[in-house]
C-alpha cells in the first residue's frame, strides 16, 4: 500500500458574482497515492482549474481542507504556503512559462536553486532528468531555440527535479500537436510512476487519459464520474476532445466569477 | 537567487539594458554638467570672497551688501581696528582694469583689487612673494591671469585704465602668483591701496589719495568667543555701516541667487525626468514579465526575491549609466574651451551623483510594487 500524498476533504470553493454565489468546486473529496497519476477532466467551467489551484495552495478553499503529506494547507500562513509550494509541489503550466533568458538546464535548476541546493547537486540532477526526457542536445539552448514540445519537456523536468510529493499539470498539451502531446504526457507519466510522485493533470484532451491510472470527471464543480478500470480508460481515451465538452453542462465562464 | 536571475537577465539582454544605461548616462551627463556649471559660475562670481581670511565683512548700511555701492572711509577702518575683539581689519577696494600686451594678443579684463599688505583681504602668494609695502609698484596676480598672460614672478604686466578721457598704461612688476581668486567673472590682480587708487579708472585724471575710501572692510576676530558680539559692536560704534558674513555677502551679489536657483531648477527637472524615464522603462519591463513573475510566485519564489530581482536590476543599470555618464562628462570637461566656467567641486559632484543613483530605485518603486502585486493565478491565466 502506497502512502497517501494528497487528500481533500469535502473541499468547496464559492465565488461571489454580483449577488450570486457560484460553487466552483462543490464538496470534492479525493485521495491520491504516491506513484499514482490522475487526470482531472471536464468541460470549461466545471471547476477543475479551481480545484488544481486549491491543490497547489494558490487558492484557499471556502470549506473543507486539503492535506499534502498529511499537512493541512489551510493552517499555513502565506509565507509557509510559499515555502511548501517550492519544496513539496511541482507545477507545469499550460504555457510552459520558462524563463526566456535561462537555458534549458538553468531553467530546470531553478527549483533546486530556490530550495538552496548546491551547484554540484543541481547540475547532475538537472542533466540527468533532461537527458531522460531526450533533451541532451538542448541542455544549453534558450527556450526561444526549442520547439514547443521541447519547451514543455523542460517545464516537466523543472516540475520534477526537486523531487516533490505532488506534481500538478494544467493543460500541459494545450499548445502541442498530437504527436508531441503524446510524447510529453508519456514522459510525464513515466517519471511520475518511476519516481513515485503523486501526479494530477488537468486536460481537455481525453486521448491523454491512456497514460493515467484514474480519471476524475468534474461537472458543475462536483465529481460526476470516477473511472478507475484500465478498460474504461482505454475506451475514454479513444473518444475525441469534443466529447468531453458535451458530457457535462458547462454553466460558468471565467468572466462570471470574481475571485 | 535574486542576484543570479538579475545578472542573467541583464547579460542575456545586454543590448536592451545597455541602451537603457545609455539613456541614464545622458541624464547623468546633463545633471553633472549642470552641477559643474552651477559650481563654476558660482566660483567665478565669489571665489575671491569665499577664500577671504575674515570673520565679518563691513559694508556701508543700506546697500544690500553690494560691494560696488558700498563705501567705507579709511577713518572708519581705523576705528574698526581699534575695537575690542578685532584681531585684524583690512580694506578691500574693487575696480576693473585691463592687462594689455605689446603684441597682437588680446587684452585680459581683470578685477583690480586694492588691499593692505598682510591684512585680511590680501591673498597669500602660492608662488613668489606676498605684497609687502604700501607704495611699491608691484602686483600679485591670480593663477588664471598668470596662465592667460603667460607671466611669471619678476615679469612686468601692463595695466590699462581710463584716466579722465585718456587710456593710460602702467607697468607693474609681478611679485607673486596666488591661487584662483576670481571675482565677478574676472580673474583678479592685487595691489596695495595707494597704488590701486592711483591706477584705478577714474573720471578725473591725477586725483588720488594714499588712504582712499574702500568698498568693504574684512575683519578677523581675536577668537571665536568674541565673534558672536563683534558684528553688533561694529554696527553700534561705527556710524552708517552694517556687517555680514562671507556667505551672505556673495549670495547678495547681483544675479547670484537667481543664477544658482535657475541651474538648481534645471538640475531638479533633469533628475525628475530621469526618475520618470527609469520608472517608465522598468514598469513596461515588469508588465511584459507578468506571466513570468506569476510562474515564479506559483512555484514558490518568495516576494523578497521577486522584489530584490527588480531592485538589483535597477541598481545595476543605474550604476552603469551613471559611471558612463561620469566618464563622458569628464572627457567633455577636459576637451572644453576655457571660457566655459565649468568646475567640479567635491560636494556638488557628490550631491549630483547621490541624486543620480537615487533616481533609479525611486523611479523603479512603481515597478517593484507592480511585481509584488502580481497574482499568480491571474498572471498564469488560470
Amino acid at each position: 500500500m502506497e502512502r497517501t500524498v494528497l487528500e481533500t476533504q469535502q473541499v468547496t470553493k464559492i465565488y461571489r458574482s454580483n449577488e450570486i454565489l457560484v460553487r466552483a468546486v462543490d464538496d470534492v473529496s479525493i485521495q491520491v497515492e504516491a506513484g499514482e497519476f490522475i487526470a482531472l477532466v471536464g468541460p470549461s467551467g466545471s471547476g477543475k482549474t479551481t480545484m488544481l489551484a486549491m491543490l497547489a495552495s494558490l487558492l484557499v478553499p471556502t470549506e473543507g481542507s486539503v492535506l499534502i503529506d498529511g499537512e493541512p494547507l489551510g493552517d499555513m500562513t502565506d509565507r509557509q504556503r510559499t515555502k511548501f509550494r517550492r519544496e513539496k509541489i511541482g507545477f507545469t503550466f499550460q504555457s510552459n512559462n520558462l524563463i526566456p533568458y535561462l537555458t534549458s538546464i538553468e531553467n530546470v535548476e531553478l527549483m533546486l536553486r530556490l530550495n538552496g541546493k548546491r551547484v554540484k547537486q543541481r547540475r547532475g540532477r538537472a542533466k540527468e532528468i533532461l537527458v531522460r526526457l531526450g533533451l541532451d542536445a538542448q541542455l544549453n539552448q534558450l527556450p526561444s531555440q526549442l520547439s514547443a514540445g521541447q519547451q514543455q519537456r523542460v517545464a516537466i523536468a523543472r516540475s520534477l527535479i526537486h523531487n516533490p510529493s505532488l506534481v500538478l499539470a494544467d493543460e500541459p498539451t494545450a499548445n502541442l500537436d498530437t504527436a508531441r502531446a503524446h510524447q510529453v504526457v508519456q514522459n510525464f507519466s513515466d517519471l511520475i510512476h518511476e519516481e513515485r510522485h503523486a501526479g494530477i493533470m488537468v486536460t481537455h484532451d481525453l486521448r491523454m487519459c491512456k497514460y493515467v491510472d484514474r480519471v476524475i470527471q468534474m461537472v458543475d464543480g462536483k465529481i460526476s464520474h470516477l473511472i478507475t478500470s484500465q478498460e474504461e480508460i482505454s475506451v475514454l481515451s479513444e473518444s475525441s476532445e469534443f466529447d468531453i465538452l458535451e458530457m457535462g453542462g458547462a454553466s460558468m465562464t471565467k468572466k462570471d466569477v470574481i475571485r | 537567487m535574486a542576484l543570479y536571475l538579475s545578472v542573467k537577465e541583464i547579460w542575456r539582454n545586454k543590448g536592451r539594458f545597455f541602451l537603457f544605461s545609455l539613456v541614464i548616462a545622458l541624464i547623468a551627463i546633463l545633471v553633472l554638467y549642470t552641477a559643474g556649471l552651477a559650481s563654476g559660475l558660482a566660483s567665478a562670481n565669489k571665489e575671491y570672497l569665499e577664500k577671504l581670511r575674515a570673520d565679518v565683512l563691513v559694508f556701508k548700511s543700506g546697500v544690500n551688501y553690494s560691494t560696488i555701492e558700498s563705501r567705507i572711509e579709511y577713518d572708519q577702518l581705523r576705528r574698526i581696528r581699534l575695537l575690542e575683539g578685532v584681531a585684524e581689519a583690512g580694506p578691500i577696494a574693487f575696480s576693473n582694469a585691463k592687462i594689455v600686451f605689446d603684441s597682437e594678443v588680446d587684452s585680459i579684463d581683470v578685477s583690480f583689487i586694492g588691499v593692505d599688505p598682510g591684512k585680511p583681504g590680501a591673498p597669500n602668494a602660492v608662488l613668489g612673494d606676498n605684497l609687502r609695502f604700501a607704495h611699491s609698484k608691484v602686483v600679485l596676480v591670480d593663477q588664471k591671469v598668470a596662465e592667460d598672460s603667460n607671466v611669471s614672478v619678476g615679469d612686468f604686466i601692463k595695466l590699462s585704465s581710463t584716466q579722465g578721457e585718456e587710456d593710460e598704461v602702467y607697468e607693474l612688476r609681478v611679485v607673486g602668483i596666488t591661487d584662483g581668486q576670481q571675482y565677478f567673472f574676472r580673474p583678479s590682480i592685487f595691489v596695495s591701496l595707494p597704488v590701486w587708487d592711483r591706477y584705478r579708472p577714474k573720471a578725473t585724471a591725477g586725483v588720488y589719495r594714499n588712504k582712499p575710501d574702500v568698498n568693504v572692510v574684512a575683519v578677523l576676530a581675536k577668537d571665536s568667543t568674541r565673534l558672536a558680539y563683534l558684528p553688533e559692536a561694529i554696527s553700534a560704534v561705527i556710524d552708517d555701516v552694517e556687517t555680514t558674513d562671507i556667505q551672505t555677502a556673495y549670495e547678495s551679489a547681483p544675479g547670484y541667487s537667481e543664477q544658482q536657483a535657475t541651474l538648481g531648477t534645471l538640475q531638479g527637472f533633469t533628475l525628475l525626468i530621469g526618475t520618470l524615464v527609469i520608472g517608465g522603462f522598468f514598469q513596461i519591463q515588469t508588465l511584459q514579465k507578468i506571466p513570468q513573475i506569476g510562474m515564479l510566485k506559483a512555484i514558490g519564489t518568495p516576494d523578497r526575491i521577486v522584489a530584490s530581482m527588480a531592485i538589483l536590476q535597477i541598481i545595476f543599470v543605474t550604476i552603469i549609466g551613471v559611471l558612463l555618464g561620469g566618464l563622458v562628462t569628464l572627457g567633455l570637461v577636459v576637451g572644453m574651451p576655457d571660457n566655459i566656467p565649468i568646475q567640479f567641486s567635491g560636494s556638488s559632484v557628490l550631491t549630483a551623483l547621490i541624486a543620480l543613483l537615487l533616481i533609479g530605485p525611486v523611479g523603479g518603486m512603481v515597478s517593484i510594487r507592480l511585481a509584488l502585486k502580481v497574482e499568480p493565478l491571474t498572471a498564469l491565466g488560470m
